[in-house]
């Protein structure tokens, strides 16, 4: 650590060495610590989950059977969905940064319940390793949906996958719980609800839909289990069953899970758009409400992934109504985001790249969202690569984006220490470009009628095929160089200082890395957090670009 | 420009009435989201030149948003949904409407194969022939899991559900081949699950009915009675006369006699047409949609009954035409007519 001229120095304490040793991490109460552990297991998990979406874009370079046969495949994109939704985006942002950063930013010295918040990190290890070992083991061929009655059917092995998923529910919901009741309770003097950051609000949220939500899901799955094991006559239309109760229920889950995924990622963005354009958010109150819309009526939307199953008329119309409005909320941040650059001061950081890649994601994935929400055209692309190209640019891009972006923008303040910019910036642009080149042909190739979860398809959809596998390359490579570059910064990265971007955000008031405790002495929370219109106080820390 | 569009967005060639339609309402949903992206991208790429950071340490004014702009941010994007709402909407009750007088075909799904059944007996597998040009009505159903009867030409798509009828139509515009896939994951082989539809010339059509019909009795494969008369051979053999009359008596069962589009109590409030997808559910699930006044005894005959089986029994109900209303007042015999 030498210090030269004005550089910053590491602080002496801080969280990640006030006690060392594996066993001190593995029984720490330190929501700092665990949020480290879980963004540590879930870029495990996105490796493990990105591999195999590379490993499907390959055996799709060329129709018949290029490098697996077709249960392979299907298995293979079973592990994929079921890893990347429930292993790595539903839990991405709210256990990782939401666990970091929801104390800093309300001033609490941890979350309401720290052992608690343990055994939910737990849960989610036991749940993970069960659901891998499970589908690595024997595979399933479901997909991640798991309707009926194929999933009661299947000769493949679904009852430890549906368990394994069932324990990572519990995991969602404790920390779901922990959120919800430390922002009610740990609030530090001086932060009033009006007040909280926007990430703050983001995360409330989103706990409020996965603790209402999540039972469901952990419902359904055990009815599927029951099927399966004692074929009681649920969904099994010999005996009696309703095929179409079970997408009732998973999409009474599934649908807000969408938002589980990208409400913390519009957090991010919140935080980061106003942050690298020093500006205060062109209005906070819409903001905050647009999320609570959105986690309200994402509730009652489910139905529009049923047009096509013969759902009366009727009730295909007032779903696709309903979800109409839910895109009007996502529209208003679009552009309160765009707007609340006007006049500011904007530096074009790597976190601000990520946020430009975000909102052109959000825009696209959006409006293909309510191009599927118009009854009559989901006809056509239900089920298509429309379908899989429109909720990889929401529910995968923008997350990824918003969870890039977050991950770099906080990582002088997890770790101390900064990344190299320009690199950083470089890499993002790669990954956005690579991740238009995958997806966009989707797009185009469900224009054309090629349905999802094919192994093999008919030989004029290969070209768009070919386009979307190279682009999946580009993306595969940028992740590759921002995991070295990131994993070089832990140790060789230059000292961040306390607040190395000039954020009013709370978290940055106290050290970078913070103290065990977060605050050494409990700082005043008189300004708003995202108010650019005065210096900082002490002094400006801030950065020339 | 029709053309020129549908070819830059990739979509297939408009071989059903409801294609022009659906590629309407994209068109419309592509070009508005096009130009409000680049307006977008545009006021976005114009403030990150004019307000780039130019010090280190700049200060901003703080800016609230007025509420007329906030009013105008929710109002303009929910007017363009709502209006391709409506629009999308009207065109899927359109697409959920037979026309009277639809060619009826019954579809069944199974792993991995679709088979098609005409009323009138020909039975085809992974080929079906229509006529172009005249409505075709679908029911559709399922031998195993959830299919989905999908045709890109068509922009038609109506999933297959085991112990259910699902209803959907189209018109084919010209001649030609189009290829059927399956949009619902299925299984192993769910991506050679595809079938062919062969619309033909209308006079084609015929001739190919005339031919499959003659080549059948010649095989002795198929059926030389009229299909009403199978139906009713299919109903003895089935057994539906124990609970169900053709002469109007109530038993176990409705009376068949007249039932065809007749408006039905349900046990559970409300009634109910019995149109030929409410005939068919019926005999498939027929604690569904319970007409009031009768128990829950009847059997399932999902899996006992063929499609062509059921499309038979269907056209026999049919032929039993309401009795007529008996004259009121008078008092001297009446002949009533039995049969048709």
């Amino acid at each position: 650590m030498s210090l030269e001229g004005a550089e910053p120095a590491m602080p002496e304490e801080h969280y990640l060495n006030s006690e060392r040793g594996l066993w001190s991490w593995l029984t720490t109460h330190d929501h700092k610590r665990i949020g480290v552990m879980f963004l540590a297991t879930l870029l495990c998990t996105f490796l493990l989950g990105g591999v195999y979406a590379l490993a499907l874009r390959v055996e799709l370079l060329t129709p018949g059977e290029t490098v697996m046969g077709r249960l392979a495949y299907n298995r293979a994109f079973t592990l994929h969905g079921v890893i990347m939704v429930w292993l790595f985006l539903i839990p991405s942002i709210p256990t990782s940064f939401g666990n970091f950063l929801v104390p800093l930013m309300i001033g609490a010295r941890d979350v309401a319940f720290p052992r608690l918040n343990l055994a939910s990190f737990y849960i989610f290890i036991l749940g993970a390793v069960m659901t891998v070992w499970a589908i690595l083991q024997g595979g399933v061929d479901t997909g991640w949906t798991f309707y009926t009655p194929f999933s009661t059917a299947t000769g493949t092995d679904v009852m430890p996958v549906l368990l394994g998923v069932f324990v990572v529910g519990f995991s969602t919901i404790l920390t779901g719980l922990n959120f919800i009741t430390t922002v009610h309770t740990m609030r530090a003097p001086g932060v009033g609800w009006m007040k909280l950051p926007l990430f703050v609000w983001a995360i409330y949220g989103t706990s409020i839909i996965q603790v209402l939500a999540t039972p469901v899901l952990g419902m359904v799955l055990v009815l599927v289990a029951l099927e399966r094991v004692a074929g009681v006559g649920l969904f099994d239309p010999a005996r009696g069953g309703d095929p179409l109760l079970y997408q009732h229920l998973f999409w009474f889950y599934s649908h807000p899970a969408v938002y589980i995924m990208i409400l913390p990622g519009m957090g991010v963005i919140s935080e980061t758009v106003s942050v690298f354009s020093r500006k205060n958010p062109f209005s906070y109150r819409v903001l905050v409400w647009s999320t609570a819309g959105i986690a309200f009526v994402g509730f009652l939307t489910w139905g529009h992934h049923m047009f096509v199953s013969g759902q009366s008329a009727l009730g295909a119309g007032t779903f696709s109504i309903l979800s109409m409005l839910v895109a009007i909320f996502t529209a208003l941040k679009i552009f309160t985001w765009l707007s609340t650059m006007y006049r500011g001061s904007i530096w074009f950081s790597a976190p601000f790249t990520y946020v430009l890649g975000f909102i052109f994601l959000l825009f696209f994935g959006g409006m293909s969202g309510v191009a599927v929400a118009v009854t009559s055209a989901d006809i056509h692309w239900h089920d298509t690569y429309f379908v899989v190209a429109h909720f990889h640019f929401i529910m995968v891009g923008a997350s990824l984006m918003a969870f890039l972006g977050g991950l770099h923008y906080w990582f002088p303040k997890m770790f101390g220490r900064r990344y190299p910019e320009a690199l950083g910036v470089g890499t993002a642009v790669l990954i956005i470009f690579g991740f238009i080149a995958t997806f966009l042909p989707q797009f185009l190739l469900g224009n054309m009628g090629m349905p999802r979860r094919y192994a093999d398809y008919p030989e004029r959809f290969q070209s768009l095929h070919v386009a979307s596998t190279a682009g999946a390359s580009l993306l595969g490579f940028g992740f590759l160089i921002v995991a070295i570059y990131l994993g070089w910064s832990l140790r060789h990265g230059r000292v961040a200082g306390r607040n190395p971007w000039g954020s009013r955000g709370y978290e940055w008031l106290s050290e970078s890395p913070p103290p065990e405790s977060n605050f050494h002495e409990p700082p005043s929370f008189s300004h708003r957090p995202h108010d650019y219109a005065e210096p900082e106080n002490p002094t400006e820390v801030g950065h020339a670009a | 420009m029709n053309d020129f569009l549908r070819r830059i967005l990739f979509l297939p060639e408009q071989g059903s009435t409801l294609a022009s339609r659906v590629d309407g309402i994209h068109y419309f949903i592509i070009i508005t989201t096009f130009i409000v992206g680049a307006g977008i991208g545009l006021t976005g790429f114009v403030f990150l030149v004019r307000y780039r950071r130019r010090q280190a340490h700049a200060l901003t004014p703080q800016i609230e948003a007025p509420a007329w702009l906030e009013a105008i941010y929710i109002s303009v994007p929910l007017s363009f949904f709502l209006l391709w709402g409506a629009l999308g909407y009207q065109d899927y009750v359109w697409s959920r409407t037979p026309p009277e007088g639809a060619l009826d075909v019954y579809v069944t799904g199974k792993q991995w194969m679709w088979k098609f059944a005409h009323p009138d007996g020909p039975g085809e597998v992974n080929v079906l022939h229509v006529p172009a040009g005249r409505p075709v009505r679908l029911l559709i159903t399922s031998r195993d899991v959830i299919h989905s009867f999908y045709v890109p030409e068509f922009r038609l798509k109506m999933d297959a559900l085991p112990g259910r009828y699902t209803e959907t139509w189209f018109e084919a515009v010209r001649p030609g081949r189009y290829q059927v896939l399956c949009a619902e994951y299925c299984g192993l082989d769910h991506s050679h699950m595809r079938a062919e539809v062969v619309a033909l010339a209308p006079a084609e059509f015929e001739a190919w009915r005339a031919q499959r019909k003659g080549a059948e009795v010649a095989s002795g494969a198929g059926v030389s009675e009229p299909l009403v008369e199978q139906g009713r051979a299919v109903a003895t053999r089935a057994g539906c006369f124990q609970c169900h009359t053709v002469d109007g008596t109530p038993h176990i069962g409705p009376t068949w006699r007249g039932l065809y589009l007749r408006e039905e109590p349900l046990a559970s409030g409300g009634t109910i047409r019995a149109d030929v997808a409410y005939l068919t559910e019926s005999m498939m699930d027929p604690q569904a949609k319970l007409v009031a006044g009768f128990q829950p005894v009847m059997p399932s005959f999902q899996g006992r009954l063929s499609a062509a089986e059921v499309a038979s029994l269907v056209e026999f109900i049919q032929s039993l035409r309401p009795e007529r209303p008996v004259p009121p007042a008078a008092q001297e015999p009446v002949y009533e007519p039995r049969g048709r």
